[in-house]
């Protein structure tokens, strides 16, 4: 009897542990557990939607490979401003809201503006523009973005012929971007590009994804994309974009210089002092050989012709 | 404490020590890993590798301060549970990230210095798990025995330097386990220098 008891008790005792074990494990790693929630923003209307592909389309506008996921886009981000977990930023980011956003284009130009965020959405009808998109971690997507290139943008205000860089900037607002609170970069995020990248067709002032306005983790309300370099140079939530002389400052090269260059062209042979970048990580199918320039190599190789790579990193 | 209980204890040690291995499979088979299931997978085996590096250091400061002497009972199979975790971890890495590729996995180790950090804290676990048993205790003789298991303390200590190396930027989690280590090799120090204090003292003050 007193044997039986013990027993039962000792098997109660095993499992409560086993349990206890297993739910301090998935509070560490939620990713399991978590119902995707993917707030459903507006439909952006009269896309224009290449339907065919030309054969002998070298735009590189829409690349034949398989979409990533819906979810994945939205439940895989690198947003600081929210937090450094690329799992834990859309529900952080969940109630971040855009209402009144303005974007002031200003430097050195004609027509320096303060746009809200419909003035600059009249400028050019949205296009869908499928990109393949490579992080500096290893891992790739491919994103049917909406936007427009941003040298219609840039055109609008009148450039002036001293402007040799683009400077942009995310929101500063620790109350809305909590993961501003912490020091882990400079706030706010700072980006820049090269006059002649910035006017590249293929760089998109980019507003939605999948034929919706952005969700907050994916940069709401409007970030950028340049589709050959790594994925930090899509600044996120731009609030500010400047005309300069110098070439700018920039978040994550400010953070180790040695590690995170101005250019961060997309780049196999040049690996990240730590890991390599021969490889990605394309998510949700395996790993596979890192393109030149991410395959856009036809498109902007000519901007860096006679540049050493290596040191221009 | 009775032979029954501690007989318990060691199945309970055993049986967590296997909650966070069968979670990650059943994650795996229902398709919830996230979005980088090959990622999380080499990420989480290496970080319950690290864990119970830190749970096998913690066996003996908290022996002497709390005066639990069976707990030196369970140690063996906590640290087999790193030196486990830690060869999925490398399994992961060599399958998932580098495709089985024999001659790509070396040129990586070689290339890359965080993972020089985590192949020593690997390697320096083998001849522990090979000398794990009670066997190899009576053979080596405990006094051997003991300085060779010493070896511990390099594979936790390049273990947490493999994690904080490899971090992007925020390296707030890297620094918990460092700081836990710091604690618990910090202790060893102290009472390192507390035993030697009594010869000190038996030099004629004047």
């Amino acid at each position: 009897m007193y044997f039986n008891r013990r027993n039962f008790i000792r098997a109660g005792i095993l499992a409560a542990s086993a349990v206890a074990t297993g739910v301090v494990y998935r509070k560490l790693n939620p990713v399991g557990t978590e119902t995707k929630k993917t707030i459903e923003t507006a439909k952006i209307e009269n896309v224009v939607k290449p339907t065919v592909i030309a054969t002998n389309d070298t735009s590189g506008f829409r690349v034949d490979e398989k979409q990533t996921p819906f979810d994945d886009i939205t439940h895989y981000n690198n947003f600081y401003e929210f937090s450094t977990d690329k799992e834990a930023v859309a529900e952080k980011a969940a109630n971040f809201k855009t209402d009144g956003w303005t974007v002031s284009v200003e430097g050195l130009c004609n027509k320096p503006k303060i746009f809200a965020l419909d003035d600059i959405l009249k400028i050019a009808p949205p296009e869908e523009r499928v990109y393949r998109m490579r992080c500096v971690e290893g891992w790739s997507l491919v994103v049917p973005w909406i936007g427009f290139s941003l040298s219609k943008l840039l055109n609008a205000i009148e450039p002036l012929s001293s402007a040799k860089y683009v400077a942009f900037e995310t929101l500063l607002d620790a109350t809305r971007m909590p993961g501003q609170n912490t020091d882990v970069l400079n706030w706010p995020y700072v980006e820049g590009l090269r006059m002649d990248e910035a006017m590249h067709p293929l760089t998109l002032l980019t507003s939605g994804l999948y034929g919706r306005a952005l969700p907050p983790q994916d940069g709401a309300p409007i970030r950028l994309i340049i589709p050959w370099k790594y994925g930090f140079k899509g600044i996120k939530s731009i609030v500010k974009i400047k005309l300069v002389e110098q070439q700018p400052r920039t978040t994550w090269s400010d953070y180790a210089p040695n590690e995170y260059g101005f250019y961060a062209n997309v780049n196999p042979h040049v690996d990240h002092p730590r890991w390599s970048q021969a490889t990605e990580q394309r998510i949700g199918e395996g790993r596979r050989p890192t393109l030149m320039f991410n395959g856009y190599e036809e498109q902007v190789g000519h901007l860096y012709a006679g540049m050493d790579l290596r040191k221009n990193f | 404490m009775k032979e029954g209980d501690i007989k318990f204890a060691k199945l309970l040690v055993l049986v967590n020590g296997l909650v966070p291995l069968a979670l990650l499979v059943w994650d795996q088979s229902h398709n919830r890993l996230g979005a980088n299931p090959q990622n999380f997978l080499i990420l989480t085996t290496g970080m319950m590798a690290l864990i119970f590096l830190i749970l096998t250091l913690a066996v003996t400061p908290l022996r002497k301060i709390f005066g639990l002497n069976w707990l030196i009972q369970l140690r063996r199979m906590l640290g087999l549970y790193a030196f486990f975790y830690a060869c999925l971890h490398f399994l992961c890495f060599y399958s998932l990230d580098r495709a089985f590729n024999f001659s790509s996995t070396i040129q990586e180790i070689i290339a890359r210095k965080y993972i020089w950090f985590g192949m020593t804290a690997l390697l320096v676990m083998v001849p522990l798990a090979v000398t794990s048993t009670n066997g190899m205790i009576k053979r080596l003789g405990g006094k051997r025995w003991r300085a060779l298991h010493r070896l511990a303390y390099v594979a936790a200590i390049c273990g947490v330097i493999h994690y904080y190396m490899q971090v992007k930027a925020d390296v707030r989690l890297p620094l918990v386990f460092a700081a836990v280590l710091a604690i618990l090799l910090g202790y060893r120090i102290l009472e390192y220098l507390r035993s030697r204090k009594p010869k000190a003292a038996a030099v004629p003050a004047k």
